[in-house]
């Protein structure tokens, strides 16, 4: 494939390093003649000095024969624009827009650029998924088998402190595995009565998360989602 | 008509003040605090005591926009000092918030003319130089040096 990449950051340098090294043909554009001299020592002929938001230095990087534009500089209108016009000047098949600030992501939508990717975004939600509320931790994700297992904390305002396992209705998808009190684990039966400081292991479907937290949680009632 | 500018340089601000004066409501969103002084060269009194709005925030954001007025916009004039800003907040004005008249002010004659034809009304300030320059060199031409010009007769 000819890709090109448009932004010499970290982002696009490496990226544009990965591509090559993956067999493509590779044109990577930086309007920053410093930046560009630095990168030019180690990519030589694939990287070009210009604005691509100039069409002609588009046009000189062989745009219209490129089969994908990704725009990773660091300002989302620039990135914007670039992949508006290749996409809707040049035809160019794919793109890939890189968005700075989140914030901005609505606009890239309502000028039809996707996809669009934000490590921002992505860094939020991987820290939702590690560091949720209630302390619920994702001990196992088995995504072939399409299930996980999961660690809560039970804390003082959980809703289920003092009360007997039998008494709860798991959400559907969900089982109650293993207690660990005082450092020691062990599986709870009907009878079991949960206490402050428990942690509790429970296997469940995927997506079943927030039923089992609005049943842990300060909330909850102990009556399942 | 209420009259949205965004971007108070030298060409918003007045722009701004001449809509203003001709009796339209005006409202002025500019990062630049300092770009609220701009406003008021040569008014005698305040742009606020004068009926402008003043706004600082982006024109990309969107929380900034909607303070600015822009839900209820006549015209959007698009004139920050970045072309693909401009562009880019001026179709947001279009598709997003259905401003009837949207300007934007692209200083590439490229981009100007390649979005003109996508139905977004720009305005090239350096296409416009360039046809006065080339239109003054042509008149030039005509007179030529004179024949009582010393250095052509020597």
């Amino acid at each position: 494939m000819y890709i090109i990449v448009v932004g010499a950051g970290k982002v696009g340098w490496n990226l544009a390093r990965e591509l090559l090294d993956k067999g493509h043909e590779v044109t990577l554009i930086e309007s920053d003649r410093r930046r560009y001299l630095t990168v030019e020592q180690e990519l030589e002929h694939n990287v070009s000095y210009g604005d691509a938001s100039e069409l002609w230095v588009l046009e000189r990087a062989g745009i219209q024969r490129a089969d994908m534009v990704i725009a990773v500089t660091g300002d989302d209108e620039d990135n914007m624009l670039i992949c508006q016009v290749a996409r809707e000047k040049y035809l160019v098949e794919r793109i890939i827009a890189r968005v700075n600030n989140p914030r901005n992501r609505p606009h890239f939508d309502l000028l039809g650029i996707k996809p669009s990717v934000s490590a921002t975004d992505l860094i939020l939600r991987l820290l939702e998924h590690e560091v949720p509320e209630y302390g619920l931790v994702h001990l196992l994700d088995l995504q072939e088998e399409q299930l996980e297992i999961i660690e809560m904390l039970l804390g003082k305002d959980s809703s289920v402190t003092g009360r007997r396992v039998g008494d709860l209705s798991m959400p559907e998808g969900s089982l109650l595995i293993s207690v660990l009190r005082s450092g020691k684990g062990f599986v709870p039966t009907a009878d079991t009565v949960l206490e402050e400081g428990d942690e509790v292991l429970a296997v469940l479907d995927p997506g079943k998360e927030d039923d089992l937290k609005a049943l842990f949680g300060p909330e909850g009632n102990g009556d399942g989602g | 008509m209420f009259v949205l500018i965004v971007g108070c340089g030298r060409v918003g601000s007045s722009v701004a003040r001449a809509m203003l004066r001709e009796g339209h409501e005006v409202s002025c969103l500019d990062e630049d605090p300092e770009s609220h002084a701009r406003l008021e060269v040569g008014l005698e009194k305040s742009w606020e005591d004068l009926g402008g709005h003043f706004t600082v925030g982006a024109g990309l954001e969107t929380e900034a926009l909607v303070a600015a007025g822009i839900e209820r916009a006549d015209a959007f004039i698009a004139s920050t000092d970045g072309d693909n800003t401009n562009i880019v907040i001026a179709q947001i004005a279009q598709k997003r918030y259905q401003v009837p008249t949207v300007i934007a002010r692209v200083l590439d004659p490229l981009r100007a003319e390649w979005y003109q034809r996508q139905g977004l009304h720009t305005v090239c300030p350096t296409s416009v130089a360039i046809d006065m320059l080339e239109g003054a060199v042509r008149a030039g031409a005509e007179n030529g040096r004179g024949s009582d010009d010393p250095a052509a007769a020597a």
